[in-house]
């Protein structure tokens, strides 16, 4: 039976989409800081809400950079081979 | 409450060294979170301190990097199967109300004692903890790659096979993990106690983890993976309740972040590439090795609160700097470790894939 190679696309259009948004996030945090550190300091619950939202955007955008990075790479887990 | 914010906040200026010295860090305890389940915390914050950031800053700003590393670095190693949502989520409620605790008795030590207290206090737990914890994994971790049966499944150890068959009627919960059904109350202190010290001194993961495998029974790979949503649960919580005090330095979490969740990511394949007992060797080698970073810092602070005699100020400064300098190697052995698994490991599959291919024009 011959086996096929089956080659996956590699992600790089989700990688640059993804680094331009976390970049472009990173960009504006710290071009900003003094603005971000005033507000998200500010405290009590409602301002409480920013930083978190602010982690689950950053990590988001970010995460999903990361991830392609490395598949772009080729750094992926190891393909289990079953032998059954 | 305002008052206390506005004599604690101090946010330090950022330059582009401190950004890559926290981006570096930050990838580092990243790394080797995704391979162990925990493992930032401690070097995070007393990293952030060293750059000039107020300790409670410290922890609240990492804090809020540890649940959006947590939440990535746990969706990635579900891919792999190998986290227990279920049996993440009922700890992870119990380490919250750890947290809460645990941070109680952090504020009033340091009412009575000050911050050479709250030290002390911090240091001692952690040479005691690790030490024990720390000696324990290694030597199965050790055992397991000795008596050449790392292939076989892990075996469960007799107290969570005590764990397992006690039943507790109207209380009982299938963990896939686990493979068992086991009371509900019995994840309880086990949750707790890993909230209250990572609360007290950022170390959670280290009881966590092994509270996972060697008390509940679950395997290796599954307890660290399923630790990350411990760590969401009490990251996201944690990180809450000191943004309502406004402690949270957002660019130092994010900065970090930038870092960690490359680390993580890659933390996560390594887990794939390795026998399970590695994930013990690695987080029983850094438990011991950070000990002694922290055991050396025990007669700083005990000079400090005057129950032995004072220390020069040149001694000071050498336990303090190589300390830190342990700590350092601690991560970096670590890291090393995962890194280089995840290197043989690709090799090995390249070359695998490579001779197939060859056979396969061969056939023709």
């Amino acid at each position: 039976m011959a086996k096929e190679h089956v080659r996956k696309k590699k992600p790089i259009g989700k990688m640059v989409v993804a680094g331009i948004f976390s970049i472009a996030l990173y960009t504006v945090l710290l071009l900003k800081q003094d603005m971000v550190t005033e507000y998200f300091s500010r405290g009590g619950v409602l301002y409480a809400l920013l930083p978190i939202a602010a982690a689950f955007l950053f990590s988001f955008a970010h995460g999903s950079f990361t991830g392609s990075f490395w598949t772009v790479l080729g750094v992926e887990a190891k393909k289990k081979k079953e032998v059954k | 409450m305002h008052d206390v914010v506005a004599a604690a906040t101090n946010f330090i200026d950022l330059n582009w060294m401190n950004i890559t010295y926290l981006f570096l860090v930050g990838f580092v305890g990243g790394l080797v979170s995704g391979f162990i389940g925990s493992g930032g915390a401690f070097v995070l914050t007393p990293g952030m301190m060293s750059l000039g950031v107020p300790g409670l800053v410290a922890v609240a700003s990492n804090m809020c990097h540890k649940f959006p590393k947590a939440l990535i670095g746990s969706l990635k190693r579900a891919k792999y199967g190998q986290v227990d949502v279920k049996l993440g989520l009922v700890m992870g409620a119990s380490a919250e109300a750890g947290v809460l605790y645990g941070a109680h008795i952090q504020e009033g030590i340091k009412k009575a004692f000050g911050d050479a207290g709250s030290n002390l206090y911090v240091s001692v737990a952690f040479v005691v903890v690790l030490g024990i914890v720390g000696t324990f994994v290694l030597r199965d971790a050790l055992k397991s790659h000795k008596s050449g049966n790392a292939n076989e499944k892990e075996k469960v150890t007799k107290l969570a096979r005590w764990v397992q068959s006690i039943n507790i009627p109207g209380t009982m919960v299938y963990f896939k993990s686990l493979n068992a059904k086991v009371s509900v109350l019995k994840t309880l202190p086990l949750g707790f106690a890993t909230g209250m010290l990572a609360a007290t001194i950022a170390v959670g993961g280290f009881i966590g983890v092994p509270a996972l495998i060697y008390v509940l029974g679950a395997p290796s790979l599954m307890g660290s993976a399923t630790e990350l949503v411990i760590a969401f649960v009490m990251g996201l919580g944690g990180s809450f309740k000191y943004a309502m005090h406004g402690l949270v330095d957002i660019r130092l979490a994010m900065i970090i972040l930038a870092g960690s969740l490359f680390g993580i990511q890659l933390g996560a394949i390594g887990t794939t590439y390795v026998k399970p007992f590695m994930i013990k060797l690695v987080m029983g080698l850094i438990m011991v090795i950070v000990l002694f970073s922290r055991g050396l810092m025990i007669p700083v602070y005990l000079a400090q609160l005057n129950l032995i005699q004072p220390l020069g100020e040149g001694t000071v400064k050498i336990l303090s700097t190589t300390s830190f300098i342990i700590m350092i190697l601690a991560l970096l052995v670590g890291a090393g470790i995962v890194l280089n698994a995840i290197w043989k490991g690709l090799r090995a599959e390249k070359l695998q894939n490579s001779a197939e291919g060859a056979l396969e024009h061969g056939k023709i």
